[in-house]
């Protein structure tokens, strides 16, 4: 059983914990991630690694609810146990100094950049940042990225905070400016914003990484559940990513498969709101 | 029955196994083989002909004293005959279900030349099963040597050797990638065919008598590296087993509806995907699933997809989907168990032999809506004695399928690899190890079952356990340098 040290509310939908984990935390890196189960009826799910802390044996995650599993780990509190917490899995990011790059971060996905935004710029780079999100109460972390970041932009979808523009409009001005050459770019957010970043860059030919997010069950290779169609076949993001070139990734066929279980997982999430008001209706009557 | 003759014996005839109706079990997870009583146990017992030279235990892998088990059970000293059974065999519940006996043990039956063989592995469950509810022989350990080994995997190869390590009272830790011990028992094999709660019986029996350490959730490459492993214990075991599920190379693999077997069965046992909504993982077959393959786990898998297209319809025997087997060769050469190929024919899986899939066909929101397949004829016997397929030309059609399952085999694992300088491998991906006694070519690194040999059965698995655990009880004792 691992414990839940802390817990930060972003937003409604967003937040931040912190558990306990140290054989995660003892080789943790920037770009894993681990697969969390809640209890004994839970599923596996994958949540990238935020940060880590070795000294303590403490591993961060922060996840948006989107689904009853998130929706659930949200409501713990600290002090709580989770069933499962296996890890750290997938490959690192490939941190060099590479000269300028620019990080992208969307929504939940600023969580697991922040950790590679350091990283590279502790390896010598000019990190631009850019993050993004659809309003202003689902951005985070602005300040430690500013810390770790040359230059940041934040921008929301609909003006509610900095720029008023999706997170490809400032890209695509930085991939225009001849003076500066951009040497590679990440992006981690929700699928379809990493699709547009990818054919954001294409044309100017920038290496772009992209950190992607399927279903998964064991995390370690053994269902292929997870398998990603790219330009020369298909490959596993559990073990051979989580980190692809964004410009080999099949956008559709990944989107896809992300829908796959729709249905499912909207029972699923029902069934637990369900269960969550008689509850709450329970408490209430006492 | 103490004074009956050979010739008396041998005229008892083998007694059937009570199974639940196909009808009804096609629509439950419950066991299908329901196991003998006593009376019935002790008349199969009657049978056995107390060879001299026992044929029988040469056929299997971990050496079980087969005529002694069963002279004690027929006696009526069942105590006695778990002895004999525990003196060599720690997981009597698990291989009575899934050994292959018709071509070890039973095999080798000296009664199986004219007749039929002494149900030896239904013998073995009967003793398994009185064990796990009575408790008689609790496993005894040495006195402690101080010597601290390490396990990776908990399934057959890696739970035969911990035991054994750890009842010559060597300290032995256990790691395990997943959240539940048990290796392919709990992830692979489905509960119909060998119920969880005997896995865990049997698992938590042994690690409790003897303090096993168990760690889940950790994966070594990941968590730790062999060679961190190697720091801390003066041996290291891999039996992390053949898990890396294998696609057919042809278009349309990543349409939803294709899976491996591995996701599939995973889904459904470790995860009880079928007891979906109250367990939170789906599992979802349409009314038309194809399982490409026709080995043991193909067999599972189609068995399980019939079991969730029946609770779906919520009627057992009226099913109104269909389950279609694709296999390659023909039915002469289907590698399945022979009990598990009978019990899928019975339940009403459709064996389509002699075809091959060459494309998976999907419609316009990314769903699998058919197959293209090629009729294939069978040629000479090739090296192996296994008549090779050639494809038919011109014969191709399609089937309509929703679902495709791929059964194609497993190999080994990459991950342990990581940070292993030395540890060499195939070009199969397994690893290279003296079969005699699992050495790698890394010092002081054992490694035994699938990991080295390729997906093979849960009691090869268990004898390389065996074999590599005397050889590590021997260097750690001083007794055999590296």
């Amino acid at each position: 059983m691992y414990k839940i040290l802390r817990k930060e509310t972003f937003s409604d939908v967003t937040k931040l914990m912190e558990i306990q984990a140290p054989h995660v935390a003892h080789s943790a890196k920037a770009g894993q991630f681990i697969i969390v189960r809640i209890d004994e009826a839970g599923e596996r799910i994958p949540l990238t690694i935020a940060d880590y802390d070795k000294e303590k044996g403490s591993i961060t995650i922060i996840f948006q609810e989107v689904g009853k599993s998130t929706m659930h780990l949200g409501r713990m509190e600290p002090g709580a146990e989770i069933s499962t917490l296996a890890g750290p899995l997938g490959h690192p990011t490939e941190i060099k100094n590479y000269g300028t790059i620019i990080c992208v971060g969307g929504g939940v996905g600023i969580a697991p950049i922040y950790p590679i935004a350091r990283s590279l710029k502790e390896a010598g780079n000019t990190v631009i940042s850019i993050i993004g999100a659809r309003t202003k109460s689902l951005l985070f972390w602005e300040d430690k990225m500013r810390e770790v970041s040359d230059e940041l932009i934040a921008c929301t979808d609909d003006g509610s905070y900095g720029r008023k523009s999706l997170v490809t409009e400032p890209l695509k001005e930085f991939l225009e400016n001849k003076d500066k050459k951009i040497a590679r770019v990440w992006a981690i957010g929700p699928a379809i914003m990493m699709k547009f970043v990818s054919l954001t860059t294409k044309p100017y030919n920038v290496p772009t990484v992209v950190s992607l997010n399927t279903i998964m069950i064991d995390g370690t290779g053994m269902c292929g559940g997870c398998r990603v169609l790219l330009d020369d076949g298909a490959q596993f993001v559990c073990v051979d990513g989580p980190e692809f070139d964004a410009h080999k990734v099949n956008w559709d066929s990944l989107l896809s498969r992300l829908r796959f279980y729709r249905e499912e997982e909207q029972l699923s999430l029902q069934r637990y709101e369900h269960k969550c008001r008689l509850e709450g209706a329970a408490e209430g009557g006492r | 029955m103490a004074g009956l003759t050979q010739k008396e014996r041998m005229k008892i005839k083998r007694h059937e196994m009570p199974n639940q109706d196909p009808f009804v079990r096609r629509g439950n997870y419950d066991e299908v083989a329901l196991g003998y009583s006593l009376e019935t146990a002790k008349e199969e017992a009657e049978r056995c002909l107390q060879c001299k030279e026992p044929k029988c235990v040469e056929g299997c892998p971990v050496g079980v004293m087969i005529p002694q088990f069963i002279k004690a059970l027929r006696e009526g000293d069942i105590v006695k005959s778990v002895q004999w059974m525990k003196a060599k065999n720690n997981l009597p519940a698990i291989c009575g279900r899934v050994c292959p006996q018709e071509v070890q043990c039973e095999g080798n039956c000296i009664l199986g030349k004219k007749g039929e063989p002494v149900a030896i592995g239904r013998l073995e469950r009967f003793v398994g099963d009185y064990e796990l509810v009575h408790r008689t022989c609790p496993l005894e350990k040495a006195p402690k040597t101080g010597k601290k080994a390490a396990v990776v995997g908990s399934g057959p190869a890696g739970l035969t050797c911990a035991v054994d390590l750890a009842r010559e009272g060597h300290e032995v830790t256990m790691f395990e990638s997943l959240h539940s011990s048990g290796g392919v028992l709990i992830y692979g094999i489905p509960e119909f065919r060998l119920p969880k709660k005997v896995v865990h019986s049997e698992v938590n029996y042994a690690v409790e008598c003897l303090g096993i350490d168990i760690k889940v959730d950790h994966i070594i490459g990941r968590t730790f590296t062999l060679d961190e492993l190697l720091k801390n214990y003066s041996a290291v075991f891999l039996g992390t087993g053949a898990g890396l599920p294998s696609f057919m190379k042809i278009p349309g693999i990543n349409y939803n509806g294709v899976m491996s077997a591995n996701e599939f069965l995973t889904r459904v046992n470790l995860m009880k995907g079928y007891k979906f909504p109250e367990y939170d993982t789906p599992v979802k077959v349409g009314g038309e699933v194809a399982v490409i393959g026709a080995g043991n786990v193909a067999m599972d898998a189609a068995r399980c997809s019939l079991r969730l297209q029946t609770l779906h319809s919520g009627k057992s025997e009226n099913n109104s989907g269909e389950v279609h087997m694709v296999y390659r060769r023909s039915r002469d050469e289907v590698p399945a168990r022979g009990e598990e190929f009978h019990h899928a024919e019975e339940e009403g899986v459709i064996f389509n032999f002699l075809t091959n899939p060459i494309e998976i066909l999907g419609d316009e929101k990314g769903n699998v809506r058919g197959m293209r397949c090629i009729r294939m004829k069978l040629g000479e016997p090739d090296n192996s004695g296994r008549r090779s397929p050639a494809a038919i030309l011109g014969s191709e059609f399609e089937m309509k399928v929703d679902t495709v399952i791929m059964a194609l085999g497993t190999s080994p694992n990459p991950l342990v690899f990581v940070d292993a300088a030395g540890l060499e491998r195939t070009r199969h991906g397994t690893v290279v190890a003296d079969r005699k006694t699992g050495r790698t070519m890394k010092h002081r690194v054992w490694a035994g079952g699938d990991i080295i040999t390729g997906a093979a059965t849960v009691i090869s698995a268990m004898g390389a356990g065996k074999r590599a655990a005397a050889d590590i009880n021997n260097f750690l004792k001083g007794e055999v340098p590296w």
